[in-house]
């Protein structure tokens, strides 16, 4: 069969299954939150609560919370909390995807990254809705008075880190749901993962004030971290659109952009090489 | 050249067999370095070769692990073939475990919609079929109900009515024609002698000569991963009468 032909195949294949696609991403938000009494409302309550918890306890483990790095600490965190939030969400679900649909994958044929993509699009959508949380910290301390933080068009850019964010997320959930499959020891693994990635990102922190000296390896294995650079692309363009030029690094872009389509192609090369081998472990 | 509706060529298919079942890390790795990482090698189907004419139904017979559930799954397109390959033209409605994609927490509703999309359905199509579906499961009320809270009976005739709402071409019966209550037994296999009727080719696995004389005009009978006979279906099934009882 030449490339092209397999091409054509596969698109007519998705195009058929892209319904189930779309009443799984609904299934996975509408089950979210059902029989719980505030219901959709957690998406926004659950961000604001942890921000007001973890600005509470590092402002009084940092001191003062602001300075002249961080403009408004609250906001700072959110934003970098959310996007990791995203990240370690949607790869847990995609990672656990393959194995929580063994009954179906058993028993029909389903194109199988059909499942860890629901999972990631799922969490993306409700990532999307939790932002409005931003929006509405922002305007609060905007209209308080207090650090205020100047908005301008530079906003835009945020959608930048976001569009590499999903792409980095799709590879890594791809690759740690057919590893999954293979070794269940993964998902406990990646528990303790995620939480060393809370802290080797700058969300409660910022980086310049770590104390770490300019091009040693500490700082460079720190910024390795695909996610540093999205997260502050993402700060850059939410927290100092006034200075937007100063905090936007074009070398950042290029090197998150290859960072996550490379993750991207390794999930993928790496669950479709494997995924006729899912059912006989599963 | 006849036109046929399953085409199954060369297919076989090869298990790895693990004494115990090794699906963590440590046991992974000290298995690699003691080498006791071997397997048994297991071939659940050699060689079959078989095609189908479109409106033929055929019963396949065989006793338990002559690899009957693994041929249907390599047709059904779940499991892939160690080698040959099988060709499929049409609409395929592989009715292996009725209900395998319904979700407990979702409404009959819900599911109706989720179930239908995991077959590969279209919205519009389950929208057009949706009464229809409701009616023939006789769940009424209870369809806005969450799935969790009904019978197993209510269960499979939710799956079975969905199942069998669109008009395949294929269909694939693993001995489920057993749904329900008598009565709704008597209407599910009126409902596939309806299908018959309108040239559906099926493909039947069960253990009962009765019902396979009943229902198909073809047999198979398999025997170890391997096609010992295949032709009429009234031949075959007295053959495997035969070998039940020397057995």
């Amino acid at each position: 069969m030449s490339a092209k032909k397999a091409l054509t195949k596969h698109k007519d294949n998705f195009l058929k299954y892209r319904y189930l696609l779309k009443e799984l991403v609904v299934k996975n938000i509408k089950l979210q939150y059902r029989n719980s009494v505030l219901g959709m409302f957690w998406t926004f309550l659950q961000p604001l609560l942890t921000m007001i918890v973890l600005s509470m306890v590092f402002s009084f483990v940092f001191g003062k919370g602001s300075d002249g790095v961080i403009v408004n600490y609250p906001v700072y965190l959110l934003s970098g909390r959310l996007l990791y939030d995203f990240f370690t969400q949607s790869t847990k679900r995609a990672m656990r995807s393959i194995r929580s649909n063994a009954s179906i994958i058993k028993k029909v044929y389903v194109p199988k990254y059909i499942y860890p993509l629901s999972q990631v699009l799922s969490t993306f959508v409700t990532f999307l809705i939790s932002l409005s949380v931003l929006a509405v910290v922002i305007a609060f301390f905007n209209i308080i008075g207090k650090d205020p933080v100047t908005i301008t068009f530079n906003i835009v850019w945020a959608i930048v880190p976001v569009v590499i964010l999903f792409i980095f997320c799709m590879g890594v959930g791809m690759f740690l749901a057919t590893l999954n499959v293979f070794f269940k020891d993964v998902e406990n693994f990646y528990d303790v993962i995620t939480l060393l990635l809370f802290y080797m990102v700058p969300i409660v922190y910022s980086i310049d004030r770590l104390g770490i000296p300019q091009g040693s390896w500490q700082l460079r294995a720190l910024k390795l971290n695909p996610l540093y650079g999205i997260i502050e692309m993402f700060r850059a363009a939410v927290l100092h659109g006034n200075e937007f030029t100063a905090f936007f690094s074009l070398h950042q872009l290029y090197y998150t952009v290859a960072a996550a389509v490379v993750t991207f192609i390794i999930g993928f090369v790496v669950f479709y090489k494997n995924q006729d081998k899912f059912i006989l472990h599963i | 050249m006849k036109d046929y509706a399953i085409e199954v060529n060369h297919v076989s298919m090869l298990f790895h067999l693990n004494k115990e079942r090794v699906d963590n890390a440590k046991e992974y790795f000290i298995r690699l370095v003691t080498r006791k990482l071997s397997y048994t090698e297991f071939w659940a189907l050699k060689d079959v070769s078989f095609k189908v004419e479109k409106g033929d139904r055929v019963g396949i017979m065989g006793f338990n692990g002559a690899g009957k559930s693994t041929l249907l799954k390599t047709i059904a397109g779940v499991l892939k073939p160690t080698m040959g390959s099988v060709r499929v033209s049409g609409v395929i409605a592989p009715m292996l475990e009725l209900g395998a994609g319904f979700d407990m927490n979702y409404s009959g509703k819900e599911n109706i919609y989720l179930y239908g999309a995991t077959m590969g359905f279209s919205r519009k199509f389950i929208e057009e079929k949706y009464d229809e579906i409701v009616d023939f499961a006789e769940l009424g009320e209870f369809i806005d109900a969450p799935l969790k809270s009904y019978s197993s009976g209510m269960k499979s005739r939710l799956g079975f009515a969905i199942a069998t709402a669109v008009k395949p071409d294929v269909l694939i019966l693993d001995e489920v024609l057993s749904v329900g209550d008598a009565a709704f037994k008597d209407k599910s296999e009126q409902r596939i002698l309806d299908m018959m009727e309108d040239g559906v080719t099926v493909l039947f696995v069960s253990h009962s000569t009765d019902r396979v004389r009943k229902i198909c005009n073809k047999a198979i009978i398999l025997t170890k991963g391997q096609i010992v006979a295949n032709g009429e279906v009234n031949e075959i099934c007295d053959m495997y009468t035969e070998m039940v009882n020397s057995k």
